[in-house]
């Protein structure tokens, strides 16, 4: 199902996408959302708005990205099922639609234990896959959730979900990817890739399913900057997977900042060129945003393509 | 079962600090079984406010009960000429047996000694689990046996969230991970393909989004 998002027009033309990720702060000024958009904003074709990552509170994800947008970049609006119920999202999603958001990615949410209101009560009312197949009802049947008619204006966005090969059961990941594309999810963004044989495993498992033919999926990377870093992500992070030879290798840099950019621009290369079926990458440079053009430059994918 | 805990003795004697004469009763249900509020745990905080009252200078005098279950009217009914000269009613069972006490004795101060936690089962003697999320409308035909509800920290349906790993579930290393219990339940049946299934959202107004719940049989009403 077509729609106005810019990422899907690249997608569906067969380029390789680039995506990158903004994180709201902390306050209530938008200077730094802005800075980071401006700064990005030739070298990625949409960025993620993040929604209260780790449970954390940071300025709301629809009113950032109307401030990314109006920096010239498309944005991606994330919206967790932790924080708000079946009526929250919809209004959230025909307010996010009026102020000219297209995409949407549907996720669960961390959990609040790891946030800033740890004594908070989650909501969890509807799950991720849930939110995707009522999105494309939306979109397509003209429903609210409730199975009530939308007269007019149905908001019709580009429907994103996420997808973490490095959880488990290992087995069970590419049949729930498949379980949310049936569902509706029109682009997958995974979870930052460490083990980049675990990735290609799920990759193989993935064509083999043809899911590739479906859904347009976007490698997840992130550069390190150190190796305290990955060592801390490697121990306490539930779900992902760090390899202990790219602890190693931060730990003997010279320059360990350097030595994260270089890794992460060999990683998208080496996806770029040998994993069949990934359409794009999606760069997390978490509190890194400034160097998201190099990486971009540096990788190969320097200018985006244009799209009328 | 109902599987509440104490409150720290501290707490329950700050509850009751202006009362001179006090009642305490156990529930010879749940809360014994749990180890919480039977006739020996009752008899316990009763000896332990009295000490520490007696340890300030302003000592304490106890009653204790047990009821045979603090949810039911006619065992309530049972603690009538007890409760006639004390300053307050102390309950050990679950917040249901407070309640009915407390609607039961209305010109009585009522106060908690439990906190009630939630409604499992043991696991080895003296650790307890939860098991079910009360939602009012089960769907463990769908989940191997296993609650969603409760047993997974985000009550996802569409398990499970990437948060999953080695077993554990994302917020403690300590915690299962319901959807990898469900999944492994699923394959040893050979039912993998249920999991592939669309399972919708929750009807809530079937649980507590419905306001309080009742339940009513009609045909074993007495009039
Ligand atoms: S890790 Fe498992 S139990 Fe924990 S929230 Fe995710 S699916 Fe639920």
């Amino acid at each position: 199902m077509k729609t106005e998002s810019k990422l899907q027009k690249i997608l569906d033309n067969g380029q390789f996408a680039v995506t990158a990720e903004i994180g709201p702060p902390k306050h209530s000024s938008a200077e730094g959302i802005r800075h980071h958009a401006e700064m990005m904003r030739d070298y990625v074709d949409a960025t993620n708005i993040t929604d209260n990552q780790t449970a954390i509170v940071r300025l709301s994800s629809i009113a950032a990205g109307v401030h990314v947008q109006s920096c010239g970049i498309e944005p991606i609006v994330q919206m967790t099922c932790r924080d708000r119920n079946r009526i929250a999202m919809q209004s959230d999603l025909l307010g996010a639609y009026s102020l000219g958001m297209r995409n949407v990615l549907c996720l669960s949410g961390d959990h609040q234990k790891f946030g800033n209101h740890p004594t908070s009560k989650n909501v969890y009312d509807i799950d991720s896959m849930q939110l995707i197949y009522y999105l494309r009802r939306m979109r397509d049947e003209k429903l609210f959730f409730s199975g009530e008619e939308i007269k007019e204006h149905e908001p019709r966005f580009f429907i994103g979900a996420v997808a973490n090969p490095f959880a488990d059961p290992f087995e069970f990941r590419v049949a729930r990817l498949e379980k949310k594309v049936e569902a509706g999810a029109q682009f997958i963004q995974t979870q930052c890739i460490f083990d980049m044989e675990r990735f290609e495993r799920f990759m193989e498992m993935v064509r083999e399913r043809g899911i590739h033919e479906r859904v347009h999926i976007l490698a997840g990377v992130t550069p390190m900057k150190s190796w305290r870093a990955a060592k801390y992500i490697q121990n306490n992070v539930s779900g992902m997977i760090v390899p202990d030879e790219l602890v190693e290798r931060l730990k003997n840099a010279e320059d360990p900042k350097r030595e994260g950019v270089e890794i992460c621009i060999e990683q998208i290369k080496y996806i770029k060129e040998n994993i069949k079926g990934v359409h794009g990458v999606h760069v997390m440079a978490i509190a890194w945003e400034e160097v998201v053009p190099e990486i971009v430059e540096r990788s190969g994918l320097y200018p985006r393509p244009k799209v009328d | 079962m109902i599987i509440a805990q104490q409150k720290p003795v501290k707490d329950v004697a700050a509850m009751i600090s202006n009362c001179k004469k006090v009642l305490l009763v156990g529930c010879a249900g749940c809360v014994t079984v749990c180890l919480a509020g039977g006739e020996k745990e009752t008899e316990v905080m009763a000896s332990s406010l009295r000490i520490m009252r007696k340890m300030e200078d302003n000592p304490l005098e106890t009653v204790t009960y047990t009821a045979t279950r603090q949810c039911d009217p006619e065992y309530v009914d049972m603690l009538g000429n007890m409760v006639q000269d004390v300053d307050a009613i102390v309950s050990l069972a679950c917040g249901v047996g407070v309640q009915y006490l407390a609607e039961r004795f209305n010109d009585k101060w009522v106060v908690p000694a439990l906190d009630t936690k939630f409604i499992g089962g043991s696991t080895v003697h003296g650790n307890w689990e939860e098991k079910c999320g009360l939602c009012g409308d089960c769907i463990l035909h769908r989940t191997g046996g296993i609650c969603p509800i409760i047993r997974c920290s985000k009550s996802i349906l569409n398990g499970p969230c990437g948060g999953s790993q080695y077993g554990k579930c994302e917020i403690s290393k300590d915690v299962d991970c319901a959807w990898q219990l469900i999944y492994d339940r699923m394959s040893a049946l050979g039912k993998l393909d249920k999991l592939m299934e669309f399972q919708p959202p929750k009807d809530w107004s079937k649980s507590r989004d419905g306001g309080p719940r009742k339940a009513v049989r009609e045909d074993v009403m007495i009039d």
